[in-house]
């Protein structure tokens, strides 16, 4: 049964930004859309180990610093070279002003 | 002594398994602090700058192009084809490389069309040099790893010259392109383009090539030279800009090292090679946050400028600088220009990288 885990309070996380979540040796990012949804993904791009927290999150898009490789984050997808393999996604709940996301 | 090893810049050669056995390729590159916040504002996209400045380049290929044609056999259509060489050959470089970032445009189809379009201009497969451009990014001047190193050690000073004419796309870009456009990839294109993507180089290349026959063949049925001097011989008198440009982001500085600040330069340059160049002459910056887009550079090296070594204050300046450190790399390959720091900078650190400060140039 997969774990739910608190990630962060939601005023940690900007609107249309990511921040990075640390949890038992694996690292996530964890995302608040334009319209205020939260979603949590792997936090590496799946391309090169860059972290997408340092990334920008334009509309349902993040696009990794490294070598501009984009995601929806929403859905994981890969959106063209240079990532071709898309990202993890993990479902995310708020709970009294903490976002959980549920860790397989 | 150390200037006795050779470099070997094969990417599947000896230098690769030494970079990869040493923790140079894909390390982790040192970064000046700048906050998330001030970082995301940087990086916020905007259609209209490049629309503004595509459209300025593209009318201006255009009207060089018809003043070129209307005075075609007169001496009168040189300054023309002297602009549209350069907008042509030259220009088309930097919106390569802007929109395969995907960062001059916000809106992604846009980035891909000038992309495409400036990689037929470059006489650049567009599949196999975003997957190059990109591994420069990831292993920036490592010896084995990098795809895009333009000056190697002991510099070929013919070579470089001749870069300046475009004479080499010739002798390799467009060779290479035809061997594409047959389905071969070499072993180096095969070390940086995934397999799942091979076969949309081979795609490119054949629509390149097909364009350029279908060129040959205008220019046979109207038996005229217009055709051709319009599209691929433009990289013979149009490259120069690009090359005097571009040479100066890496050539005698640092090789195998994890820090910008050491491998690369960034350069203040005159309004109309910024334009042209579309301010990749804060290459630095550029390198360090390849996210921030090209009118954002400015407003970033302000930032961090005094973390960074005191840029070359012009184009001849900087060549001034370079000419000396290619001759002695001539006799002594491990030889570069050791660039300084201001003393508000933080310090190049050993934990990042292993250089060996006693070739390098005081």
């Amino acid at each position: 049964m997969a774990d739910w885990v608190e990630a962060c309070a939601v005023d940690d996380v900007e609107e249309e930004d990511v921040i990075r979540f640390d949890h038992g040796g694996r690292t996530f990012a964890i995302y608040r859309s334009p319209d205020d949804e939260f979603f949590a993904t792997d936090g590496f791009c799946t391309h090169e180990k860059a972290h997408l927290a340092d990334g920008l999150v334009m509309d349902d898009i993040i696009e990794c610093p490294k070598h501009n490789g984009r995601f929806n984050y929403k859905t994981g997808q890969a959106k063209g070279a240079p990532v071709c393999v898309n990202l993890q996604t993990y479902p995310v709940k708020v709970e009294a002003g903490k976002v959980m996301i549920q860790i397989g | 002594m150390a200037g006795k090893v050779k470099r070997d810049y094969s990417l599947v050669g000896e230098s690769t398994r030494i970079a990869i056995e040493t923790g140079l390729a894909s390390a982790e590159w040192y970064h000046t602090d700048v906050p998330r916040k001030t970082m995301k504002e940087l990086m916020q996209r905007s259609d209209s700058p490049a629309i503004r400045d595509t459209v300025i380049w593209l009318g201006a290929i255009l009207v060089s192009a018809a003043g070129g044609v209307y005075f075609w056999g007169t001496w009168w259509c040189v300054p023309f084809f002297f602009a549209y060489g350069v907008l042509y050959a030259s220009a088309s470089d930097s919106r390569w490389h802007e929109c395969g970032h995907g960062t001059a445009f916000r809106t992604r189809w846009m980035n891909d069309v000038v992309y495409q379009i400036a990689s037929f201009m470059l006489m650049r497969n567009p599949v196999t040099w975003r997957w190059s451009h990109a591994r420069h990014h990831t292993d920036t001047i490592i010896v084995g790893r990098d795809a895009e190193i333009a000056v190697m050690r002991p510099p070929d000073l013919l070579r470089t010259a001749l870069a300046f004419t475009g004479i080499l796309d010739f002798r390799y870009s467009l060779p290479a392109l035809v061997r594409q456009a047959f389905g071969k990839l070499t072993p180096d294109e095969k070390s940086y383009v995934p397999e799942m993507e091979q076969h949309k180089a081979v795609i490119a290349a054949r629509w390149h090539i097909a364009i350029y026959i279908a060129t040959i063949a205008l220019a046979l049925t109207m038996q005229s030279w217009v055709p051709l001097v319009l599209i691929g011989v433009p990289r013979l008198y149009g490259t120069w800009h690009m090359v005097m440009t571009g040479l100066l982001q890496h050539i005698g500085l640092a090789d195998n090292v994890v820090d910008h600040r050491l491998n690369t330069r960034t350069v203040y340059m005159n309004p109309i090679s910024r334009f042209i160049y579309w301010n990749m002459n804060y290459h630095v910056e550029h390198h360090m946050f390849p996210m921030v887009p090209y009118h954002a550079l400015p407003r970033l090296h302000e930032l961090i400028k005094h973390d960074l070594p005191e840029p070359n204050p012009s184009i001849w300046h900087a060549y001034r600088e370079v000419w000396p450190v290619l001759l002695r790399q001539l006799k002594y390959e491990d030889y570069f220009l050791k660039r300084e720091l201001p003393p508000t900078a933080r310090p190049y650190r050993g934990e990042f990288h292993e250089v060996n400060m006693s070739a390098a140039a005081e």
